[in-house]
């Protein structure tokens, strides 16, 4: 059975994202994807999709959603306190929902982007080899924009079958989830590597920036969070001719205040570059709301290279986790 | 570089980008560090690929060689900037037209938005800075920023002082090629009336 679920009520930023766009930077063209892939990927795991099949990135407030059929969902990164029909649900867990079932989310408990993975992958039409929405070129994703009231998205075609589950609840929650402790601990820890303009801030700045928290300001979005911190201050000049940014690089803005590039960003920059966010750590950052703040520390490339090896092995081990408990699930029914 | 490095694609590369005066690269370090089991890092593996290529890459023939012609048109409506150009440096509109139109631009790097491409060096007499707060731009202005000249191929806020506009779209997300410049092509412009200006425009829309 096809399934599709609606849109009740539109959030203030609810995009189809899946893994991103590769290979068109150079035409100007972003990578795009979630904020928090590896939330993304355990979405997907969670339900037994293909690891980057298309999913939602919600933010708070979020939508209110319908789903049209019966339908095996999981909500992972950001705790919005969701709930379906009324019944609070766990995030980071395989559910079974009924058909004409209804999802929104209440408060903002933890975290800034939350993934909602349904079970058959969304169905969009892939724009340059992605399904991630690209909301400034108006292409990608959900016709190029965020969902809106009445949308009515479809999911393909499912091979689990849970009606026994449904006997007596609408909602059922399956009995496992995965445990996320060491990809979000330290959550106000972010590691960072110096970038080529490290060395051009005086001796006093590079003190200050690595003493001092900095503070997530309101203006943030997923093109970029504006930071508040201490004054840094490049001592030579540092007009720069623009090259390559990615997300995570750190930027001094001319008003001494530092940006950090985001899923959005431009594909190129010509602000200093201060340094670059691990990719480990940036769904750790992603998940960072406005007035949240963290501590920048230093550590070298082979460290960011171990702790991305490290959090991908522990992502392989959730899918093959995920995969068997499903199997046995179905035996079950 | 880009081209020997596209030609070449090692496991894990994801991007590349050309800037100015740099070429960035985007690559997976699980992917690399599964496939060559090395004992150094991703990166030290990457930047040896790129000092080893670079000497390779120059025997390379660049196929971006071709002129690219563009019609763009000058008219008062479509240049908001193009008066206070004049005025600020002593030209009469129709000498800043026309110093724009002398020289065949090279596009050094695409970046910012979908398709724009950063295009120089523009005639000193003529270079003007970026404006001190972004305005609302429509797609296909033609901006002048110092030394860089560029079109914006979508609506979008921008500072560049803008001269005229081009009514052939740069960016289309529907078609094949959904970006027409890319960096190392060499563009020419040249001027049309706002009644070709119309004429292309609608030619387009089928």
């Amino acid at each position: 059975m096809i399934m599709s679920i609606s849109i009740l009520k539109s959030g203030v930023l609810d995009t189809v994202q899946d893994k991103g766009r590769y290979g068109y930077g150079n035409l100007g063209i972003n990578i795009g994807g979630p904020m928090d892939v590896y939330a993304m990927k355990v979405a997907n795991m969670l339900v037994s999709n293909p690891i980057d099949s298309a999913i939602i990135e919600i933010h708070f407030p979020g939508p209110q959603i319908l789903f049209e059929q019966n339908a095996l969902i999981t909500l992972t990164g950001a705790d919005f306190s969701a709930t379906i029909n009324g019944e609070p649900v766990d995030s980071w867990k395989p559910i079974v929902v009924k058909r004409k079932s209804v999802l929104l989310f209440s408060h903002r408990k933890a975290g800034a982007r939350c993934y909602l993975a349904v079970h058959g992958g969304l169905c969009v039409p892939k724009w340059l080899n992605s399904s991630s929405t690209n909301l400034k070129a108006k292409a990608g994703g959900w016709n190029g924009r965020k969902l809106e009231k009445g949308d009515e998205l479809q999911f393909g075609e499912t091979h689990l079958y849970f009606p026994a589950l449904l006997k007596e609840k609408s909602v059922h929650e399956l009995p496992w989830s995965v445990d996320t402790k060491s990809i979000y601990q330290y959550p106000n820890e972010i590691a960072f590597i110096p970038g080529h303009e490290w060395a051009s801030l005086s001796e006093e700045s590079q003190e200050r920036f690595l003493q001092n928290n900095f503070t997530i300001h309101p203006s943030s979005d997923r093109m970029g969070y504006h930071l508040r911190g201490p004054e840094i201050i490049a001592c030579e000049n540092t007009q720069l001719v623009s090259s390559a940014v990615s997300f995570g690089t750190i930027q001094l803005l001319p008003n001494n205040q530092l940006i950090i590039l985001m899923a959005d960003h431009q594909t190129t920059g010509g602000y200093p570059r201060i340094g670059h966010v691990i990719t480990a750590h940036l769904p750790k950052l992603a998940q960072l709301a406005a007035s949240d703040s963290f501590h920048l520390r230093p550590v070298d490339v082979a460290t960011a290279e171990h702790a991305l090896v490290s959090q991908e092995m522990e992502l392989q081990i959730i899918n093959h986790g995920c995969d068997e408990r499903m199997k046995n699930a179905i035996c079950l029914v | 570089m880009q081209a020997w490095i596209e030609k070449h694609a090692f496991e894990g590369l994801k991007d590349t980008i050309v800037g100015y005066s740099s070429l960035s690269i985007l690559y997976d370090p699980v992917t690399i560090l599964r496939k060559q089991k090395l004992k150094s890092t991703a990166y030290e593996f990457v930047k040896s690929i790129l000092e080893s290529s670079f000497s390779a890459s120059l025997e390379l023939k660049s196929d971006n060689g071709s002129e690219i012609h563009l019609p763009v048109c000058y008219d008062e409506m479509f240049a908001p900037d193009l008066a206070s150009i004049a005025a600020s440096k002593n030209f009469d509109r129709e000498d800043v037209i026309n110093i724009h139109l002398s020289r065949v631009y090279r596009v050094y790097m695409m970046g910012f938005l979908p398709g724009f491409a950063y295009m120089g060096d523009v005639d000193e007499r003529i270079q003007l800075p970026r404006k001190d707060k972004p305005e609302n731009v429509t797609a296909g202005s033609v901006g002048i920023a110092n030394a860089q000249t560029g079109i914006y191929p979508l609506d979008s806020p921008g500072g560049w002082q803008i001269i005229g506009r081009t009514p052939v779209k740069l960016f289309n997300p529907q078609a094949i090629q959904p970006v027409k410049l890319k960096s190392g092509q060499f563009i020419r412009f040249h001027r049309i009336s706002t009644a070709e200006f119309e004429e292309i425009s609608i030619s387009q829309m089928f």
